[in-house]
Formats: structure tokens, sequence, C-alpha cells
């Protein structure tokens, strides 16, 4: 069974319909890319998936395996306030709030993964830095730690690279990779970036106001869809 | 110093110092969370909704806290309802129910007339707070201030980030209602102390004061906490000593050591950016 599924889903918000009749699924150690121009309910799609928004209509299925405080979350960086205090591995630690129930402190598991998180995102030795002190992409390394310590089975990731530079991007992307491949972890990424997505998805879907496509990359690559939005190929 | 030491020995002084300095970190530990979530006025806005609250109680002549503490949990829960349904924006919501309770709470004054204890609230008066008054604040406190502690991650998780707590399974709203029902029961005994129209300034100064100071949560919470304490107890000292009213004293008290933190960070910044210019 597919760890989160969409039936005829029709998203968007105060009654304005943004996106309908929208079906595709996610399985276990898939990577989908979410593609679109501004505007074409994106980010709404993520929102829904997450549940912090209800589906106008249609439905969101989940394995039921899958439980909310199984799904990590990196929100687009702009939702953050950029002077909130906060320390690196208090931000990072948070991430376990999910599964503490009533118990009111951390214990050493907790502390155990979050520690893991910081050393595999290279943020270990910054872990008592404020968050407002660190470069865009040390940022998003503490929020994609974050979002890894909150998850074991999906990731939902709104623009992970926006605003970073070349290189700090392209870590993110390795990172990012290392989780879905060596972590089996799932992987739903709202990007612009054609070209990674030919690179590191499993799979596409591609929203647009003429419509919507949802395949395989290899599907994507050979269909009229793609070859009317980019030309087709010249990404190759 | 002896005539300082001689202060403690009144019990009217020893009971201003205990419900004072607890008032002073309760107020300082949420305000933190509050200030950061963009709620600072909202400490004002209840207190408003209090005071209509004590003019119900004096005309009906009943023990103002027991009034005063419910009624201010419900407005407090409601502003957070309007919050959340967004067809009002926040400070809207705030500004409507804190004037409409204000008025009621005028009228109410203008036609059963006032007492002593409406004006203790009113204007404050930590000096003359009753046994009863004392016992219920001590208890109402500790209880405040141990739930924050409890609470002390999750506050932090839904306030840092609400879209991602909810996201991933973290009963928000659960935790935004605790944070209200502590404020509530915070301003309304603040309000014995700092008067209605002061005792927002607890919430505020402190935890903008630590803000500046301070670069981790934990840290910023410690710090207003303690810089709440300390303004307290010295505010308190020097209204005693120049017979000036308690509640104003300390705001002052506040609003200087605001003013000295904003001095120290812009001196601070001066610092790490000769520092960096140098390593250049």
């Amino acid at each position: 069974m597919s760890l989160i599924k969409c039936e005829n889903l029709k998203i968007g918000y105060n009654d304005k319909t943004v996106l309908s009749d929208l079906n595709f699924e996610i399985n276990e150690n898939d990577y989908l890319y979410i593609i679109g121009e501004n505007g074409s309910g994106k980010s709404t799609l993520i929102k829904s998936i997450l549940k912090l928004q209800k589906p106008l209509d249609g439905k969101i299925e989940y394995c039921p395996n899958l439980k909310a405080n199984e799904i990590g979350y990196l929100p687009q960086q702009s939702s953050i306030q950029r002077d909130f205090p906060a320390g690196v591995e208090e931000i990072v630690l948070s991430g376990s709030i999910n599964r503490m129930g009533f118990r009111p402190f951390y214990t050493a598991k907790h502390r155990k993964k979050a520690r893991h998180n910081m050393e595999l995102m290279r943020i270990e030795d910054i872990k008592n830095e404020s968050y407002q002190s660190l470069s865009g992409g040390q940022q998003q390394r503490v929020l994609l730690a974050r979002a890894l310590t909150a998850s074991s089975k999906a990731l939902l990731l709104d623009e992970p690279v926006t605003g970073l530079d070349p290189i700090a991007a392209s870590d993110m992307y390795s990172l990012i990779e290392t989780i879905n491949k060596e972590y089996r972890i799932a992987v739903i990424m709202v990007s612009h970036d054609i070209n990674a997505a030919f690179k590191y998805a499993t799979h596409i879907l591609h929203l647009s106001s003429s419509g919507v496509f949802f395949g395989t990359k290899d599907e994507y690559r050979n269909s009229e869809f793609h070859k009317r939005f980019y030309g087709g190929g010249i990404y190759d | 110093m002896t005539e300082f030491l001689s202060l403690f020995s009144y019990a009217f002084i020893q009971r201003a110092l205990i419900v004072g300095t607890l008032i002073s970190l309760c107020s300082a530990l949420l305000g933190v969370s509050l200030v950061l979530k963009r709620y600072s006025m909202i400490g004002d806005g209840l207190s408003h909704v209090g005071f209509g609250a004590l003019a119900v109680a004096a005309a009906l002549g009943l023990t103002p806290l027991y009034v005063a503490v419910p009624v201010v949990i419900i407005a407090a829960m409601l502003l957070l309802r309007l919050n959340s349904s967004s067809k009002l924006k926040g400070d809207s919501a705030i500004a409507i129910i804190s004037t409409a309770a204000l008025a009621a709470g005028v009228i109410i004054v203008s036609k059963s007339g006032t007492n002593t204890d409406l004006s203790n609230y009113m204007f404050g008066s930590i000096l003359s707070i009753s046994k009863a008054d004392t016992v219920l604040s001590v208890i109402l406190s500790v209880i405040v201030a141990l739930l924050f502690i409890l609470f002390y991650h999750k506050i932090f998780a839904v306030t840092f980030d609400e879209d991602f707590a909810r996201a991933t399974g973290t009963r928000v709203s659960l935790y935004n209602t605790l944070l209200a029902v502590l404020t509530s029961v915070t301003v309304v005994i603040g309000m014995r102390m700092m008067g209605t129209l002061l005792v927002s300034s607890l919430i505020i100064f402190p935890p903008l004061s630590a803000i500046r100071l301070c670069k981790t949560f934990r840290s910023v919470t410690v710090t207003a906490a303690l810089l709440s304490a300390v303004c307290f107890l010295s505010g308190l000292f020097i209204s005693y000593e120049l017979s000036f009213p308690t509640g104003a004293t300390i705001v002052l008290t506040n609003l200087f050591v605001l003013i000295l933190s904003f001095i120290i960070k812009k001196i601070k910044d001066g610092i790490k950016r000769k520092s960096t210019s140098s390593d250049n």
C-alpha cells in the first residue's frame, strides 16, 4: 500500500479552487518532485498533505502505519521570524516534541537522535550558536535536521534551496539524497529546479493551470507535457 | 542600610516582596512567548477585561479574584479563537473585547459606586495586599510557574514554528490554550500589584530587554525572569524611599533596564563589527 494517496483531490483556500482532479500517490522510498509555476498550488498541496488546510473535495489517504508524528516538514524559509532568539540545538531537539506525549522533558533517546541528525547535517560544531546568526545554507541544514528528528518515514520540503547560493544548494541536494537513499525516507519536494528534478527524482508531479502530470521521471521526460513547458530534451 | 533592612521586618512589606517577586517571574516567563508570537498587547487587552470583571464583582459584593480569574480566562480563549479564524485580525479583536469590557465596567462603576477593592486593582497597591489575597496569589503564581516549566519545551516549539509543530502531529491548540490560561491568571493577580493600566508592562519589558542581550530561547527566558525580579525589587525599594506609586516606579525601572539593554547591544554589535573588519 502507498504511504500517501490523493484521490480526486480539490484544493484551494476560502472556497476558491486552485487545483482539482488531482490523483497521485507516493510509496516508500519515493522521491517526488512537485514542480509548477507560482500560484499553481504547490504550497497549498503541501499544506493539505500536512493537514494544515482542509481539502475542498476528494480525499488524501494515509497508510495506516504513517502517523502524523512520522512526517517531517521543512517550511518555506520566510515562515520563520528572522529575529527569533533560538539556539541550533534547541531547534533540532524541538523536532522530538511530537513523540513526547505529556512527558515534560527530553529523554536520552531524543537527545541521541538530535545529536545524530546534527552530525549528519554537519551542524554539531555550531549547536550553541543562535539561528539568526547563521548563513542561509546553515539555517536550512538546521531546519532539515529538525525535520529529520520529527520524522521516520516521510519528509515534505517546501522550496528547500530557494535563496541559497549554488554551493549551498548542491550541498542541500546531496544531503536530501542521503536521507532518501540511506535512511529510506520518502521525500516530497516543492521546487523550481527542473534540472535537479531529473537528477534526483523518482517521480514528478507537474502542476499547471492547463492540467496536471504525474508519473515517473522517464515518463515525464517523454511526455507532451514536458515538451510543452520546456521544449523537451534540452535539460538532459 | 539598617533602614533598608528594617523594611523587611514589616509584615506588609514581606507580603509585597513574596507576591511581587512571584508575579514578576511568571509574567516575564510567559512574556517571552507572547512577545515573540507578536501578542504583546494581549496582556493589555486582558487587563481591561479584568477591570470589567472586577466592577461586576464589586457591584455584587463578591471577592474580586474569584470573578476576575475565570472571566479573563474565557476572554483569552475567545481572543485566541478569533485570532485563528482570522476573520478579525488579532489586534482589532483585542481592541474590541478590551474596550467593550472597559465600557461595561465604567457603566457598572458609575451606577454602583466604587470601593477600595476596585481602586486597588485600578491603580495597583501591592503594599496594601491582604493576607487572603497573598495566599491566593502565591498559590496561583506557583502553579503558573510550575506549569510553564513542565510545558517549557512545547511552548518553545509552538512559539518558534507553529505550522511545523501542527504539521508533525503536536496538539498546538492545546498549548496555545494553556498559554492563554496562564497569561490570564498572571494578568489578574498582576493587576493587584501594578494596576489595570500598567500590568502589561510586566509581560512586555523584561522579555524585550532579554531578547537584546541573549541568543537562545532558554537564556532569554532565564534572563527575562531575573531582570523582572530585579526591576521589581529595586522599583519597590525606590518607590518606598521616595513615596512614589509602586506600579509606576516598577515600570520606569523596567524602562531603564530596556534602554540599558539597547545600549549594551549597540556596543556589542560595534565590537563584533570591529573584530570582523580587522579579521579581513
